[in-house]
């Protein structure tokens, strides 16, 4: 056995077990048959997939699409501005990141439900807004899409933020000089130099964010309140209260492709840019 | 005529030191001008502030005879063409050709970028993008680029510093071509002497701050204001107070008549091709080099020798 091989040896069993097994599961599990009491059962058939293609399911798919795809639009915007403020700010910019990743020092899970107590009919918003006599009955701010995206880009914000200014950390300051030199004014500037130099800081954030607010089933079911169904719940659903172990194994497959998909077809027009 | 760039007792100061010091230059229009002094002399920041990326902390910059001091680089009619070329990564050639133009939302863009890039001896190669081009193509896309806007004066940041040596040298030429050719004032920046003399009209040599002198390259070479210049601008030998260049001194063994001479050892001599450098210690201490011709040199390493030279070829300071 080469040294090479032997190096890799830890990780390829590691990946074996814990990857290639369950894909394994996941798939032979999708062509089969729901057992009575869960789990699954001989025949071999493909209705589980012919069952997404079912109008419910697939406007869960694209409502999925959707809500991932305005969340990381969100964080684009939000995340951007952020990312080239932190870096432009010399000395304090290690302070900034760290601010960034600030939320990391908690779970997820709780950062979730502290948006149930803040949003919820007795919780801090309506509280303080009843309190002032802005409003007289409670808003609904929870159970619906915008609580969902509020969750999601408060959650995923920094996977954008990171890579982004990763990117514009790099731009070399003389094309700013340059662009100025020749007449660009500021905001020029930023939408000829800046925003096109920084498309891979773009790119990458974005699939950062986007393929997992696409598989998100925790923010969907405590904030969307389960009337938000995306894939991730499905899949959830499925093997939880359905009992219908396959049809789940085939929606987890179809988000899993769905993502590969939308990556490699980013993976090819970057590497088609290159080569031109 | 109203020259086309003057600083007026510009100075600039930055945390800890003063960059460029009290300096005033008047620069005629249509010439081509070179900042000339070793690194850190404020060089560097003086084409800054004439570019507009520095604010002067005192002082005047005159563009045209109007104080430009406050116009961002964006409000002046200058282009910078930068030492690491800064072209756009994301643009061909001609886009970043095209990138001022568009700014100054002219007519007939991509003819005139097409015709700078002719200029500059790329046509063919419009539609690369800066990572396709050579280190001496990038360049030419950055003159093409400043080029193109017809500028007031056109500042190069040690424009050949990058190129490769044998590059370097026919870039000089093209460089001066291209000054004549489109009539615009050109001002670089550099610390190669060699480059300052041969291609520029008048040389303002920078030290500390300070602008030393500004002359015509034969005069601040044969005629420097300063130790300093003439130290710069080209080898020089000491003796006492008096300067004399390498190439106006003599060596022989016998001691010649009616002419300033020292006595000295050969130390060594070394062979340059076309010329040869023969070093020797004086006797009253110091050192002195002669440039010589092949045929000159029949010096042997240690021989007891009469270093000479004409009067006029002498260098006095006050």
């Amino acid at each position: 056995m080469s040294l090479r091989s032997r190096f890799l040896l830890p990780a390829r069993v590691w990946m074996a077990l814990f990857f290639a097994a369950p894909m394994a599961i996941v798939l032979s599990y999708s062509f089969l048959t729901r057992g009575e009491y869960g789990g699954v059962e001989q025949p071999w058939t493909v209705e589980n997939f012919i069952r997404l293609a079912d109008p419910i399911y697939l406007s869960i798919l694209w409502r999925s699409i959707w809500i991932a795809g305005l969340s990381t639009a969100l964080c684009a915007l939000l995340g951007f501005p952020l990312a080239l403020f932190i870096s432009r700010s010399g000395r304090r910019r290690n302070l900034y990141l760290q601010l960034v990743l600030l939320p990391f020092w908690t779970s997820f899970l709780v950062r979730t439900y502290a948006w149930l107590f803040i949003l919820r009919d007795t919780g801090l918003v309506n509280t303080v807004l009843m309190r002032l006599n802005i409003i007289a009955t409670p808003m609904q701010l929870l159970y619906n899409d915008r609580a969902v995206l509020l969750g999601l880009v408060c959650n995923f914000l920094p996977f954008f933020v990171l890579p982004m200014y990763a990117t514009l950390e790099r731009l070399d300051p003389a094309l700013l000089e340059a662009a100025a030199d020749l007449g660009a004014r500021p905001f020029a500037t930023l939408r000829r130099v800046i925003i096109p130099v920084s498309a891979p800081g773009f790119v990458a954030g974005s699939v950062l964010v986007f393929i997992p607010c696409l598989g998100a089933y925790l923010t969907p079911d405590l904030l969307g309140g389960g009337k938000t169904v995306m894939l991730g719940n499905l899949v959830q659903n499925q093997f939880t209260t359905a009992r219908d172990w396959p049809f789940g194994s085939a929606a987890s497959l179809v988000l899993m492709l769905a993502s590969a998909l939308l990556l490699a077809s980013l993976m090819r027009s970057r590497m088609a840019r290159e080569l031109t | 005529m109203q020259p086309v760039l003057e600083l007026r007792h510009v100075s600039k100061d930055f945390p800890g030191h003063r960059a460029v010091d009290n300096i005033s230059l008047e620069l005629p229009r249509g010439g081509f001008y070179a900042l000339l002094g070793p690194s850190g002399c404020g060089k560097t920041t003086t084409l800054r502030m004439i570019g507009g990326f520095e604010q002067p902390s005192a002082g005047d910059v005159l563009l045209n005879g109007s104080v430009v001091n406050a116009l961002k680089p964006f409000e002046r009619d200058v282009s910078t063409v930068f030492q690491s070329y800064a072209l756009f990564p994301h643009l061909t050639a001609l886009r970043n050709v095209e990138f001022g133009l568009r700014e100054r939302k002219l007519a007939d863009r991509e003819p005139r970028a097409m015709r700078a890039l002719e200029l500059v001896q790329l046509t063919g190669k419009q539609d690369r993008t800066p990572a396709q081009l050579s280190g001496g193509e990038k360049q030419r896309v950055a003159l093409a680029r400043s080029l193109v806007l017809e500028p007031q004066i056109l500042l190069l940041d040690e424009p050949l510093a990058a190129l490769d040596p044998k590059l370097r040298k026919e870039m000089r030429a093209e460089l001066k071509a291209m000054q004549r050719k489109t009539g615009i004032t050109f001002l670089f920046v550099t610390h190669d002497q060699e480059e300052a003399l041969s291609m520029s009209d008048k040389v303002a040599v920078m030290n500390q701050g300070h602008i030393e002198q500004f002359g015509t390259p034969e005069e601040v070479y044969l005629r420097p204001a300063t130790p300093f210049v003439a130290g710069f601008l080209g080898a020089i030998n000491w003796f006492g107070k008096t300067g004399v260049r390498p190439e106006s001194t003599r060596v022989s063994r016998d001691k010649p008549d009616g002419v300033p001479c020292r006595r000295a050892a050969i130390e060594s001599s070394l062979f340059f091709g076309n010329r040869v450098h023969v070093n020797s210690v004086l006797d009253e201490g110091g050192l002195a080099v002669a440039e010589l011709s092949r045929e000159q040199n029949h010096f042997e390493e240690g021989e007891a020798v009469w270093i000479h030279w004409e009067p006029a070829d002498e260098l006095h300071f006050e």
